[in-house]
């Protein structure tokens, strides 16, 4: 690992970032809980897309699969009256092996092909979820044992989970930025057959990344179940959220440590302020705020030079390459 | 006699019906510096294609100290030390001129971030590009891509170097300057194969010459005979070149 003093100050501001939320957790009301909750799962979700659509390059669609799948095994497993923790185990380990399966069989597609093959996954992961009535309640969904407590103790506890699980992430992303594997993601990105001219195994490292990515995913589905306490298919796997993910991080800057988690706090603002002030016309103004912010910052808010920021079309093409470090 | 670090055992490639590689036996000794030459379309790519592992070949064994490697992926061949330039340079254009090079000596050369730093600075300055280490690779000019390709392959640790075309393109004086970091690589051990369809390049480097036509050895041997052989003057140089080369 090459740990340079800005990446370690980098690191360090994160953690505190992090520690700073997690002693906040016992001074917010339920709402802000609620929304600082998402906010990690998001997080977490863009850290796992990072890995594979940012530093390897390929545009998976497929995060909330995997995200579906760690809910539904989360949900089957505890209704076995197995302990929460169990089933969150059981969730990442499930998002694992089918990405492991998967991803052998994706990977090969490139582009807009692996674009289109991933979410080709969610539907049929949500037809599955659908007809399969005995292992996931079908269509009506599935109840989930719900947590004892007050309101306040059980919304801190889950805040503080998938809290966990955002540092988690940024680890992993961390550890993945400064090590070889990381590195030969990069080289991966640009250039596949010069990438195994140097000697990288290709297949391996783009397996390994969708593999982690999908294990993070499917642990997020799976405290996002505990929490809710009732999943459906419609809901788990659902279609605009794994569109949304990609945004989120390029809104960010892709292939970097901080991408992720920018890119979906400034999401979760801009959602929460147009909700509250534009009810109706939410989802346009949101699409139109997405589009305008992607026109202009395409390297997301890390990947973008300040200071001339304003009305620089010309710089779009170059700005628009994800950056190696953050 | 020493043993061939390289060897190709009849090594045939199809393409649908085109033979771009057709029953090509040859052996490469240790520390040598091939020529391999022939008109466009003669299947010299094809050959390096099918050293490194980038095609499978449809018959015939390929022979690596000792071992075949038909069998082996690129990455596996290339850690061996087996390298390979590409014809049509192929940096990682996203990445510092530095960055490149490490990719070589981190995978292939198995060292950790930091060895791995040290040797491809060094590959740099091998190669002259040490002023440009910071630059992104998308910005070089030509000729400085070709080098940084050649830093690439030396931060690789390899045995066995293939040069695919690294000359075409270059002006004269960047050629001669190519030729003197060549002949010090091979200085260094590295058996040299290099592809060229200038045959300056070829006299002035190599000891020993093949000569592809449509795919099969037409001719093989010290450069001036290769040079001389009817054969080679009439399918490939024409008279005028080999009266020029013979006066
Ligand atoms: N991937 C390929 N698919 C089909 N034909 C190919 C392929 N690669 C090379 N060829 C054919 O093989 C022959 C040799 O090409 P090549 O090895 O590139 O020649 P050279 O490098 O000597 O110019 C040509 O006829 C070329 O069209
Ligand atoms: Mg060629």
């Amino acid at each position: 690992m090459i740990l340079d003093r800005t990446f370690l100050l980098k690191i360090a501001v994160g953690l505190a970032l992090f520690a700073l939320a997690a002693f906040s957790a016992f001074s917010l009301d339920n709402y802000q809980l609620q929304v600082g909750t998402s906010l990690a799962m998001l997080a977490v979700l863009c850290y796992a897309w990072n890995l594979v659509g940012g530093y390897m390059g390929y545009p998976s669609l497929a995060t909330i699969t995997f995200f579906g799948i760690g809910a539904y095994t989360d949900g089957i497993v505890q209704n076995l009256d197995q302990a929460i923790g169990v089933a969150w185990l059981a969730a990442a380990i499930a998002g694992a092996a089918i990405a492991l399966l998967l991803g052998a069989a994706l990977l090969r597609l490139k582009g807009h092909y692996f674009a289109i093959g991933t979410i080709a996954t969610l539907e049929v992961a949500r037809e599955i979820a659908n007809n399969w009535d005995a292992l996931t309640g079908g269509a009506i969904g599935l109840n989930i044992p719900i947590q004892m407590g007050s309101p306040e103790f059980v919304g801190r506890f889950f805040f503080l989970v998938m809290l966990a699980l955002a540092v988690a992430a940024f680890l992993v992303t961390v550890v993945v930025d400064r090590t070889r594997f990381g590195f030969g993601l990069r080289c991966i990105r640009q250039n596949e057959q010069a990438a195994s001219m140097v000697g990288i195994d290709v297949v391996r490292y783009k397996v390994a990344a969708f593999v982690l990515s999908g294990a993070l995913s499917a642990a997020a589905g799976g405290v996002y179940a505990s929490m809710v306490a009732y999943i459906e298919p419609k809901d788990a796997f659902n279609l605009v959220k794994t569109i949304e993910i990609p945004v989120m991080v390029m809104l960010g800057g892709m292939g970097t440590i901080f991408g992720p988690l920018i890119g979906s706090a400034f999401y979760v603002v801009l959602n929460e302020f147009v909700w509250a002030n534009f009810i109706n016309w939410h989802s346009g103004i949101l699409g139109l705020i997405i589009v305008g912010v992607i026109y202009f910052l395409p390297g997301g808010v890390l990947g973008t030079r300040w200071p001339s920021a304003k009305g620089r079309m010309p710089m779009r093409a170059r700005a628009a390459q994800p950056r190696t470090t953050a | 006699m020493a043993e061939p670090i390289l060897e190709l055992r009849n090594v045939t490639r199809t393409f649908g019906g085109v033979r771009a590689t057709d029953d090509v036996s040859l052996a490469f000794m240790p520390g040598e510096i091939v020529g391999l030459i022939g008109p466009n379309g003669a299947g010299k790519t094809t050959l390096v294609n099918l050293i490194s592992g980038f095609l499978p070949v449809s018959s015939g064994e390929i022979r690596y100290e000792g071992r075949s490697i038909v069998r082996q992926a690129p990455h596996q061949i290339a850690r061996a030390g087996i390298a390979r330039t590409f014809q049509i340079v192929q940096p990682f254009a996203q990445m510092t001129v530095l960055e490149n090079v490490m990719a070589g000596s981190i995978f292939a050369g198995a060292l950790g971030l930091k060895a791995a730093r040290a040797k491809a600075v060094e590959a740099l300055e091998f190669v002259r590009l040490a002023p440009f280490m910071d630059m992104p690779a998308s910005e070089l000019a030509l000729a400085n891509r070709k080098r940084l390709e050649l830093a690439k392959s030396l931060a690789m640790n390899p045995r066995v170097l293939m040069l695919d075309e690294v000359n075409a393109g270059l002006n004269s004086s960047e050629i001669t300057e190519a030729l003197g970091m060549i002949r010090a690589i091979a200085e260094r051990g590295i058996t040299i194969i290099v592809i060229e369809h200038l045959i300056r390049v070829v006299a002035e480097l190599a000891e020993r010459a093949v000569v592809l036509h449509h795919g099969a050895v037409l001719s093989e041997g010290p450069v001036d005979s290769v040079l001389k052989d009817p054969r080679v003057v009439e399918a490939y140089l024409g008279n005028r070149f080999a009266r020029r080369f013979a006066g």
